[in-house]
C-alpha cells in the first residue's frame, strides 16, 4: 500500500532535493566560514583571534550578553506572569505590544533610539547637559540588545503558562505558602526548561545582534565594536581571514546554542513520554 | 468550625455572579452545593476559601470574622476539581508541602513531617506510592493525594471543588463513601461542589440548591426531594413530566387524556416524576391516560419505559419495577394507560410549589 505520491521515484526525488538544498544553502556556507578561517594555518587563526581588537569585541559581545540575559530574564518571567495569572484592561494590548521588537526591523529600532537618546535627542539631550552619553558607547548597545531580545522569554514562557493554569499556584496559596514560596517551588520548577530555552535563544540573538546595534554603537575599534560589527570591518579592510576568523567564532556559538536547543528539546520529549 | 456568610454578592465585569445572600453552616455539618453550571456555586466555595473575594458582606468562621483574612491565613483546605497536585513533585512531597512552608517556628521537624505525611499516606491507603509523581496515578489515587495534602495542616474547614467530576462512576461511588467515612472519624466542616443531584442527596448532611447566582433552597436531602421549594429544585433534582391542560367540573383534559383532580377550573400545568407513574392495561375511573410504549430499559433496579402519544408534547419517562414490568409483559409498541399516583404544581410566575395531589 503506497499512499498518494509516495512512490520510490518520487520519494527518492523529494529526499534528494531537500538533502541537495540544504547542502547548499545551509551546510555549504557553514563549512565555508571555518575553512576560510583556516585558510592560511592554524598560526594566522590564532594570531588573528588574539589580536587586540578582535579579544576586545569578544569582551564587549559577552558583557553585552551577560547584561542582557539577567534584565530580560527577570522581564521575561515577570511578563509571562503579568499576562497570564492576571485579568486587567490593555492585556491583550501588552500581549501584541511583547512583539513589536519581533515585528520591527532593527535598524529602525537602533534609529529610533539614536533618535531619542542621541545628542541631539529628545532624552538625550537632557542627559547630555548632565555628562551621561548614552549612544556611540557600550550602555546604547546594551539598550537596544535588550530591546530586540526582550520578547524571547516572555514569549517561551506565555503559551506554556497558559496551558499549565494558575491552579497549582493556588492550591500551594490555600496550603499557606507565601508568594515567593509559590513562585520558588511551584511556578519556576513547572517553567524551568522553557525559562532555560528562552534564555538560549536570548543569548543567541544577543551575540548576533548586527542591525541596531550597528546604528548605535559608531564601531570604535576597541571600544564599542561588537563581534558581528567586527566581521564587518575586518572584512571592509579586506582582511578576509580575519574577518571569517571573527566569523567563525559566532558560528560556533550559533553551533553550541543550537546543540544545546536540541539537547532540552530531546529531554523534555523524553519527560513526555515517561509521564 | 462554623461557616456564616451574610450578605455576601459577587459581580465579574458587568455580570452578576452572585446576588446578595446569606448561608450558614454548622459546625461538623457536610454541606453540597448543588446547581448547573454557571449557578454560582464554584463562585460561592471559592468565596468561602478566599479564592475569590466577595464584592460586599462578611464571612466568619465560627467568632472569627475571615472576611479580609488572606487565603493562606484562613486555615482551609481545598480540593481543586482537576486535583492541581504539584506535578514536578512526588506525592510524598506534595502531601508534605503545607508542612513544610510554614513558618521556621511552627514547622515541625523533617522526622515529624515524614511521620505525620506517612500517617495520611496511609488514611487514603496510598502508602506505597510515597515516591510516585502525579502524572503516574490514576485519577481517583490522585483525588486521594489532593485529599490528604488538604488535611495535612488540620484544616478548621474543608472545601471540595467538584471532587469527584473527573471520575468513573465505580470509584465516584467509592470515594464518595469513603469521604462521608473520612468526615465523620475526623469531624471537619465540609462544603462540596457538584452538579450530580444524586451525589449531592446521598453525600450531603444539607444541600444547598443554586441557580443564577442565588439560594433556591437549603435542606436536608430527604426534605428536599419530598417538598421542593420551587420548580427549579423539582425539575433540577430529577426527571420530570409535563403535561399542560384545562381543568373543567374536576376533570383535568389534555386532548385525549382525562384526569380527576380536585383544581379550580382552569389552564394548569402538572409535573410529574417517572417513579409516581403506574402503568396499567385498562383506564381506571379516575384517570384515562393512553400511551404507546416507544422505548425499554430494563438495565437497573427499575426498568424505564419511555411512552408517547398524541396528546403528550413530548415523551414521558416512567420508571417500573421488575416485576410489573414482567406482569404487563411491556415491548415496544405496546398500548397502555398511565394512572399517576401524584402530582405536582407550581405557582406560574413565582415558580413556588403550591400543591401536590394524589388520585
Amino acid at each position: 500500500m503506497h499512499r498518494i505520491g509516495d512512490t520510490p521515484g518520487t520519494r527518492r526525488l523529494l529526499i534528494g532535493l531537500a538533502v541537495l538544498l540544504a547542502a547548499l544553502f545551509l551546510l555549504l556556507p557553514l563549512v565555508a566560514i571555518f575553512a576560510q578561517a583556516f585558510a592560511e594555518g592554524v598560526t594566522t587563526f590564532w594570531a588573528n583571534l588574539s589580536d587586540e581588537y578582535t579579544l576586545a569585541a569578544i569582551g564587549l559581545t559577552l558583557f553585552v550578553a551577560l547584561l542582557t540575559i539577567p534584565v530580560n530574564l527577570v522581564f521575561g518571567v515577570f511578563l509571562a506572569w503579568l499576562v497570564t495569572r492576571f485579568a486587567f484592561p490593555g492585556r491583550r494590548l501588552l500581549q501584541t505590544l511583547i512583539d513589536i521588537p519581533f515585528a520591527v526591523s532593527p535598524v529602525v529600532a537602533g534609529l529610533v533610539y539614536l533618535l531619542l537618546y542621541g545628542r541631539n535627542g529628545w532624552i538625550g539631550g537632557w542627559l547630555d547637559s548632565h555628562d551621561i552619553q548614552l549612544m556611540f558607547a557600550w550602555p546604547g548597545i546594551v539598550m537596544v540588545t535588550l530591546f530586540v531580545t526582550c520578547p524571547f522569554v516572555a514569549r517561551e514562557l506565555i503559551p506554556l503558562m497558559q496551558a499549565q493554569g494558575a491552579r497549582e499556584e493556588e492550591a500551594a496559596v490555600t496550603l499557606g505558602a507565601s508568594g515567593w514560596t509559590v513562585f520558588r517551588r511551584v511556578t519556576l520548577p513547572n517553567i524551568r526548561w522553557a525559562l532555560l530555552y528562552g534564555v538560549i535563544l536570548t543569548n543567541a540573538r544577543a551575540v548576533g545582534e548586527f542591525g541596531a546595534v550597528s546604528v548605535v554603537s559608531g564601531s570604535i575599534r576597541g571600544e564599542t565594536n561588537t563581534l558581528p560589527l567586527h566581521v564587518e570591518l575586518l572584512y571592509q579592510d579586506y582582511n578576509t581571514v580575519g574577518a571569517f576568523t571573527a566569523a567563525s567564532l559566532l558560528a560556533l556559538i550559533a553551533l553550541l546554542t543550537l546543540a544545546a536547543k536540541a539537547g532540552l528539546e530531546w529531554r523534555a520529549a523524553r519527560r513526555e513520554t515517561a509521564a | 468550625m462554623s461557616i456564616q456568610l451574610s450578605n455576601v454578592a459577587k459581580h465579574f465585569g458587568r455580570t452578576t455572579a452572585l446576588e446578595p445572600l446569606d448561608l450558614e453552616i454548622g459546625d461538623g455539618e457536610l454541606v453540597g452545593l448543588l446547581g448547573p453550571s454557571g449557578s454560582g456555586k464554584t463562585t460561592l466555595l471559592r468565596i468561602i476559601a478566599g479564592l475569590e473575594r466577595a464584592d460586599s458582606g462578611t464571612i466568619r468562621f465560627g467568632e472569627r470574622d475571615v472576611t479580609r483574612v488572606h487565603v493562606r491565613d484562613r486555615r482551609i483546605g481545598f480540593v481543586f476539581q482537576h486535583y492541581a497536585l504539584f506535578r514536578h513533585m512526588s506525592v510524598f512531597d506534595n502531601v508534605a508541602f503545607g508542612l513544610t512552608v510554614l513558618p521556621r517556628r511552627e514547622r515541625p521537624s523533617r522526622g515529624e513531617i515524614r511521620a505525620r505525611v506517612q500517617r495520611l499516606l496511609e488514611m487514603v491507603r496510598l502508602e506505597a506510592f510515597a515516591d510516585r509523581y502525579p502524572a503516574q496515578l490514576s485519577g481517583g489515587q490522585q483525588q486521594r493525594v489532593s485529599l490528604a495534602r488538604a488535611l495535612a495542616l488540620k484544616p478548621d474547614v474543608l472545601l471540595l471543588d467538584e471532587p469527584f467530576g473527573a471520575l468513573d462512576a465505580k470509584v465516584r461511588q467509592d470515594l464518595r463513601r469513603w469521604l462521608r467515612r473520612l468526615h465523620d472519624e475526623l469531624n471537619f466542616t465540609s462544603v462540596f461542589v457538584t452538579h450530580d443531584q444524586e451525589e449531592a442527596l446521598e453525600l450531603s448532611d444539607r444541600v444547598v440548591v443554586m441557580s443564577d447566582g442565588r439560594i433556591e433552597q437549603i435542606d436536608a436531602p430527604e426534605t428536599l426531594y419530598r417538598r421542593p421549594a420551587n420548580r427549579f429544585v423539582f425539575e433540577f433534582l430529577g426527571d420530570v413530566n409535563r403535561l399542560e391542560g384545562d381543568v373543567r367540573d374536576g376533570q383535568f383534559v389534555c386532548g385525549a387524556a382525562r384526569l380527576a383532580v380536585d383544581l379550580d377550573d382552569g389552564r394548569e400545568e402538572l409535573l410529574l416524576r417517572p417513579h409516581e407513574l403506574r402503568l396499567a392495561e385498562a383506564p381506571s375511573e379516575r384517570a384515562h391516560m393512553p400511551v404507546c410504549v416507544t422505548a425499554v430499559s430494563p438495565v437497573g433496579a427499575e426498568v424505564r419505559v419511555e411512552l408517547e402519544a398524541d396528546w403528550l408534547a413530548e415523551p414521558w419517562l416512567a420508571t417500573v419495577r421488575h416485576a410489573d414490568f414482567e406482569r404487563l409483559a411491556i415491548r415496544r409498541g405496546q398500548r397502555l394507560f398511565v394512572e399517576p399516583h401524584r402530582w405536582h404544581r407550581f405557582d406560574g410566575a413565582a415558580a413556588r410549589r403550591v400543591t401536590a395531589g394524589a388520585s
